[in-house]
């Protein structure tokens, strides 16, 4: 199966290591993935947040660009995916907006006729591969080490059907039959603050020291992530977190691509779990298939 | 009980301006798939209950709706309301009438940005502003000139805080030095003046 990859900035830079699992957990499974030519940037909540039309303009380039290509689009980052998908509801159901969009888009002789398909990873291993397919595949499997899945906000909200919107259940259900330990994490799709780190800290901080402590106390080992953003404001700001609220945190903050990369024979340097400021040790949490 | 707009109080919006303001944010609204079920609105609370960040708001999500709907937009707007949002559509999901509150906030802070009606050296719109300059220029955003034009325009000692970070995830192969581009930028200048002038087709009100 093939599909069209739309990475985003922030993995060809902060989250390099969810690029890199990514790809190499669809090499593995036989999906092919072909970079999206010519991507530009999504826009953000920042775009969003300034011009309407311009940022609907620039997020649906790359849907027009998309077409061209055929396939679906895979979008790995929780924001991107969110931002794309809005921009297709948004150009199906109101006409006037489709054809200013159009409108400019015809600068550069491009056109959106609505005919793509936004979709996160996630979904894709889920949904396309299916979970038992992946699980006869994987070489190895968990240990039973304790996991904390969190999905964040942009996944499941606004509703787009991938998965239930309070208490989702597809990663859950992915890593439990590889072996892992799912613990209870009534956290899991509770906002981390996303850019408020950098605007609002102090609100960020707190919102980050609330999820890191649930994970804690009901007992987690590592945290698995989808969301680039969520990813940098639980890691690298635990040392913030640490000093603020008197704490000591020390867990570890994983893309779902990398752990279930290790399950199927990856090497910690092709995962990219070299890239990540808490320590992790990859063996501890992986045996041979009895 | 919040006061209303009369010709008494000292305020720095007319009521002309306000009514000017509130059919542009109609306009908005009616962009948004479902967004007119903002009349249905019962003040339930609910939206307000699940937003994570509420407890640091003056004027909670269901007052926002509430004061839109009494036309009172100059409250809205001095509020820290419509920019301590991280946009994690909780309220949205939640609502038992399908209120959808998280781009109407969107369509809040459109608003404001374009009016400026915020503080001077205000967070948000300095990173939006830095964020969209960035993009419209390489077609790509670049973090680190982010960051910088971000704390230049509002703190600059808060750059220096910034530094330990910066020299944790730097070997780590995290942080881009240059910034990418994308190959056709021309064209997408010439995308994006297009789109500047679509973005301005707007309803004319007949005075």
């Amino acid at each position: 199966m093939k599909y069209t990859y739309y990475p985003g900035c922030s993995l060809e830079a902060s989250a390099k290591s969810y690029d890199e699992s990514l790809r190499f957990v669809f090499k593995t499974l036989g999906l092919e993935l072909v970079e999206l030519e010519d991507w530009n940037c999504c826009g953000a909540t920042y775009y969003m947040s300034t011009k309407e039309t311009i940022s609907l303009v620039i997020s649906a380039r790359n849907l027009a660009l998309a077409e061209k290509q055929g396939n679906d689009l895979v979008a790995p980052c929780s924001s991107c995916y969110t931002i794309l998908y809005k921009t297709n509801q948004i150009l199906r159901e109101n006409f006037i907006m489709r054809a200013k969009v159009n409108q400019a888009l015809k600068k550069d002789n491009l056109v959106y006729n609505l005919k793509v398909n936004v979709r996160h990873p996630l979904e894709v291993l889920v949904n396309d591969v299916g979970i038992q397919n992946i699980a006869t595949r994987a070489p190895l499997r968990f240990n039973g080490v304790k996991m904390a899945q969190y999905y964040g906000c942009q996944i499941v909200r606004p509703e787009r059907g991938l998965d239930d919107k309070e208490k989702p259940m597809m990663m859950d259900s992915l890593f439990q039959a590889l072996g892992a330990e799912n613990v209870y994490f009534p956290m899991k799709v509770r906002c981390c603050g996303g850019m408020l780190m950098t605007t609002y800290p102090d609100l960020a901080l707190e919102l980050n020291k609330n999820i890191l402590e649930c994970a804690e106390e009901n007992g987690a080992e590592l945290i698995i992530t989808t969301c680039p953003l969520c990813q940098i404001n639980l890691e690298c700001y635990q040392d913030k977190i640490n000093k603020k609220f008197k704490k000591e945190f020390k867990i570890p903050v994983l893309f779902f691509t990398q752990v279930l990369g290790l399950v199927l024979g990856g090497k910690p340097q092709e995962l990219g779990l070299k890239r990540h400021l808490v320590s992790f040790n990859s063996q501890k949490i992986v045996e041979a298939l009895r | 009980m919040k006061e209303t707009q009369t010709k008494e109080n000292k305020s720095w919006m007319t009521e002309k301006e306000q009514n000017r303001l509130r059919k542009l944010l109609l306009f908005q609204i009616a962009n948004i798939p479902g967004g007119e079920s903002i009349k249905k609105c019962i003040q339930c609370g609910s939206c307000t209950g699940s937003c994570p960040v509420s407890y640091a708001m003056d004027i909670t999500p269901r007052e926002v709706i509430a004061l839109f709907r009494a036309c009172d937009i100059k409250s809205i707007l001095s509020s820290r309301t419509i920019w301590i949002c991280a946009s994690c559509y909780a309220c949205t999901v939640r609502c038992p009438q399908g209120v959808k509150v998280t781009d109407i906030l969107y369509a809040l802070k459109r608003l404001a940005i374009e009016n400026r009606i915020f503080p001077r050296r205000f967070p948000v719109y300095a990173l939006s502003q830095s964020f969209v300059y960035l993009t419209n220029l390489y077609g790509r955003s670049y973090e680190p000139g982010l960051i910088v034009s971000y704390f230049l325009k509002t703190n600059i000692l808060k750059l220096w805080k910034m530094l330990p970070l910066f020299l944790k995830l730097f070997p780590k192969g995290r942080i881009m030095f240059l910034p990418q581009r994308i190959r056709k930028r021309k064209n997408f200048s010439k995308i994006l003046n297009e789109a500047e002038i679509m973005e301005m087709i707007v309803p004319v009100e007949e005075s």
